[in-house]
């Protein structure tokens, strides 16, 4: 079999990967779900069945050392799962280690790197010691705590592991009545065979009584049915495993050797394996989508790169199908309209119905593919549970991660860069906000201290919030580390708030910080830079003693923005309407002119500085000019500018389109769109409009510094 | 890219030769490769790109795609004319480093498809070093004609100006 696929090995490795993450992230859940809350025999299959498929998978393609080693760790797992031994902490972590270890080595061959494959041998040997060890330790365990595990193996389980043969010379009687959807479903008879008959000699009785008349015969129905007597020091367990994945398709009766053929009718529909559970390998058994999607988003996830392809659940292709359908139908009811004759009034107004059936066919559509990019969140805090585990284990800390909102779907693009902000606040939360056992006792608080992650889902925004209950800020030293670093005026008294901020500050909080707060600036500045460039934005609050959250603001997608169009010009801009705050006519005597190129508007109790966009993008006015302005007043950064724009047009949500992706980054450009017209109008950057500013500004103060064709106002700072 | 086409010549003799597609530019014949070429456009009115180079003329929308054009007289510094309908847009498929983009030319007018030995192209005399040289690849001497074979991939010499810092601060 191995041999044979070796021609479309490439083809299929891609898959192969992808499933082997997503079984390798399912396996590192369960355990460490099973270490938080024991054994259920749910979790346990489930287990089991993702080792076992990495397992098989990696046979099929020739990774011995991933076959070998996942061998191994189900050899263990099973052991649990047949309830002869209750997991410790201890073969829990080796596991996780081999989980680990797995990972390395998949993820080396396929980016074509190398594997240490040194660590793996080590590894393996404590693996099968811990199967000796917990076996023999194992029969007590079985006595002490049966509900431990719910028997999954059928009434009689060997008391001999299976590790250790168990002589047995009378046959073992496997009758195998494949049903007759088993070739569709991507298995093969033959190959069941085969195996089962690698285990000992084997005698393969065929049955042919269901072949139906030539005439009849569906070629890709399976007929036969096959007796097995198998001689051999085989254990049940192997057996069973050899028809672990057709269990659902195939009738499989067992019979012990020794006994008098006690048929153990039902093992396939054993609760050892409901259905949901298993990774089938048939393609037309499709998984929940959601688990789908996000788990093998997931396998990218972990890997650290971009994912090439989503897995789309069947439901959600389907609703595209539908509104393509009624795209279709408004279309030919349009069409129909389109022939020769006058446009009455009766026309006219199945015209308008036709349009407005266009427009409700075009949002759904719009919201549909969105629905294809979606992914939940839980992709990205499901790592947290090993993050928090093993970094707690590390400070020696006691920590429960309490984790909501992990099914709120956001875009694929701004999820895959939410992670590593995330993981710097989770972080910062276990190493500095939480405190050791001892002190929080001394605090009056509980041992255990909790990281809450939550998400929820407001408007056309998600909000993701990282909690602790841990020290907070500490807001005295960060005060005076700002002094100390020039960030703050040395009389200054700022507020709470102006604090926080300075933990923004680019390179705020590195070593030589005082440790204990040190974390909470540790990449701070890089997470905001993160947040914002997902447009996004973040928020801190802390209370000394109590504990700290740092909220993230983030929109659902970067794909589509509600845009404000705009006219500077001749030209036609989009303003992100997000970054705008208000906008208003210029009133001339609220101008304060400043020398050296600054205009201030006096808005209220604020000075804002004026912009004039169209000189900052080199744009011709023309002799048409400045007096009937409008200002719009943005907000980027913390920053106010008041931008001198033409006129404002409509409001729309616009697609954003890459200028990278064709040319390059342009200074104060986020993007273009492609108005209703077909035409290009660029998407403004309100951010880089100040920045723009300064590149300019420091050259001379002249006005002459602005650009090419420079009219007669004034650039402000 | 250097996909070539071997024709059959004198019976024995197999040269390699090249398909370019030629245009004009002024008086002067210009060729790329048409293997580069993805397609040819009426010219319309791009929307300028702030804080350009004067020779990038700014983008189009084709067929929601956002292209960069460029104008190759001004690029080769042959001075600016303004463009009407007999200016052609070439849209070309460049290569920069391991990205693909599709930028678009703007020229006088299309000339025509011209095979082209591999032996009559000749390396750009040194002495045109001048702001166009890096942008030619050869030049190639036909009975009638001399066409310059341009370097698609240098016609667009990105980051320059204001957009290089961008990155910092990105």
């Amino acid at each position: 079999m191995t041999s044979s696929l070796s021609g479309l090995q490439s083809q299929f490795m891609g898959a192969f990967f992808e499933e082997s993450f997503e079984s390798l992230e399912l396996l590192e859940t369960g355990l460490l779900r099973m270490e938080a809350e024991g054994l259920t025999s749910t979790d346990i299959n489930d287990i089991f069945r993702a080792a076992h498929s990495i397992k098989g998978s990696a046979g099929t393609f020739g990774f011995q050392l991933v076959t070998e080693l996942a061998h191994d760790m189900e050899t263990l797992l099973d052991l649990f799962r047949a309830g002869h031994l209750v997991p410790r902490q201890s073969s829990i972590a080796l596991l996780l280690s081999g989980v680990d270890a797995l990972r390395q080595v998949l993820t080396a061959s396929r980016d074509g790197g190398q594997a240490d494959h040194a660590a793996i041998a080590p590894l393996r040997q404590r693996l099968q010691d811990a199967t000796r060890e917990d076996a023999s330790a194992g029969a007590e365990a079985t006595e002490i705590s049966p509900s431990a595990a719910t028997t999954p193996l059928g009434a009689s389980p060997p008391v001999s592991t299976p590790v250790i043969e168990s002589p047995s010379l009378s046959p073992w009687i496997v009758s195998f009545k494949p049903n007759a959807d088993l070739l569709r479903t991507g298995n093969e008879p033959l190959r069941l065979l085969r195996e089962l008959t690698s285990l000992g000699t084997a005698q393969v009785e065929t049955d042919f009584s269901r072949l139906p008349e030539w005439d009849d015969i569906v070629v890709d129905d399976c007929y036969l049915s096959f007796t097995v007597r198998l001689i051999g020091a085989i254990d049940r367990a192997q057996i069973v495993e050899v028809f672990g994945w057709v269990e659902e398709d195939a009738k499989i009766e067992i019979s012990e050797p020794v006994q008098l053929a006690p048929i153990l009718k039902g093992e396939a529909e054993s609760p050892a394996l409901p259905n949901e559970a298993r990774p089938s390998p048939a393609p037309h058994h499709p998984r929940a989508p959601q688990a789908t999607a996000q788990a093998s988003e997931v396998a990218g996830e972990a890997a650290g790169q971009t994912l090439a392809s989503v897995r789309v659940g069947i439901d959600r292709i389907d609703a595209l199908m539908n509104m393509v359908g009624e795209l279709i139908i408004t279309q030919s009811m349009l069409g129909e309209l389109d022939d020769d004759g006058p446009i009455d009034a009766k026309r006219a107004a199945r015209i308008r119905e036709g349009l407005s059936q266009l427009a409700r066919n075009t949002r759904g559509l719009q919201e549909n593919v969105m629905r294809l990019r979606s992914m939940p969140l839980s992709v990205v805090f499901n790592r947290f549970q090993r993050l928090v585990h093993d970094l707690a284990q590390q400070l020696g800390k006691k920590i429960d991660l309490t984790v909501s909102g992990q099914n709120t779907e956001l875009d694929k693009t701004v999820l895959e860069k939410l992670g590593d902000p995330l993981v710097h606040l989770v972080r910062n939360s276990l190493d500095h906000g939480l405190e050791t056992p001892a002190e929080r006792i001394a605090a009056g608080k509980p041992e255990t201290g909790n990281i809450s992650l939550s998400a929820i889902h407001r408007g056309s925004d998600i909000y993701i919030e990282v909690a602790d209950d841990g020290r907070g800020l500490d807001t005295d030293r960060i005060l005076a580390r700002g002094r100390e670093r020039g960030l703050v005026a040395p009389n200054a008294q700022p507020t709470e708030s102006e604090i926080f901020e300075l933990i923004f500050a680019p390179g705020f909080s590195t070593n030589e910080v005082v440790t204990e707060l040190s974390g909470r600036g540790v990449g701070m500045d890089v997470v905001r830079r993160n947040v914002r460039a997902l447009g996004g934005s973040i928020k801190v609050e802390s209370v000394r003693g109590k504990g700290a959250k740092i909220s993230l603001r983030l929109p659902m997608t970067l794909a589509i923005i509600d845009g404000q169009l705009i006219r500077i010009g001749d030209r036609p801009f989009v303003l992100p309407l997000l970054s705008i705050v208000e906008s208003l006519q210029i009133q001339t005597s609220r101008i304060h002119p400043l020398s050296g190129g600054c205009d201030l508007y006096r808005l209220r109790d604020e000075l804002i500085p004026m912009v004039e966009v169209g000189a900052l993008l080199g744009i011709d006015m023309g002799a048409a000019k400045s007096g009937d302005s409008l200002l719009v007043i943005v907000e980027a950064e913390g920053e106010r500018l008041g931008l001198m724009v033409d006129e404002l047009q409509a409001q729309q949500q616009v697609v954003v389109k890459s200028l990278e992706a064709n040319y390059e980054r342009v200074l104060g450009l986020a993007g273009a769109t492609i108005l209703g017209d077909g035409n290009v109008a660029f998407i403004l950057d309100v951010a880089d409009i100040s920045k723009l500013i300064r590149k300019i500004l420091p050259k001379g103060r002249t006005k002459n510094a602005i650009g090419r064709s420079v009219p007669t106002q004034t650039i402000a700072v | 890219m250097e996909e070539r086409v071997f024709t059959q010549q004198s019976g024995r003799q197999v040269v390699a030769s090249e398909q370019f597609l030629t245009f004009f530019v002024g008086k002067e014949e210009y060729g790329v490769d048409i293997l580069r070429v993805q397609e040819i456009r009426g010219w319309s009115s791009p929307m300028p790109i702030p804080n350009t180079p004067p020779y990038i003329k700014g983008v189009i929308n084709i067929r929601g795609d956002i292209v960069p054009i460029a104008d190759l007289r001004e690029r080769l510094g042959m001075g600016t004319i303004s463009h009407g309908p007999l200016s052609a847009v070439v849209v070309l498929r460049v290569s920069q480093g391991s990205r693909q983009r599709v930028m678009g030319i703007v020229v006088d007018a299309m000339s025509d498809v011209t095979n082209v030995n591999a032996d009559d192209i000749k390396p750009p005399p040194e002495f045109a070093a001048h702001d166009g040289a890096s942008v030619t690849k050869g030049i190639a001497t036909l009975a009638d004609k001399m066409i310059t074979i341009l370097n698609v991939d240098e016609i667009f010499a990105l980051s320059h100006g204001v957009a290089s810092e961008a990155d910092v601060v990105a």
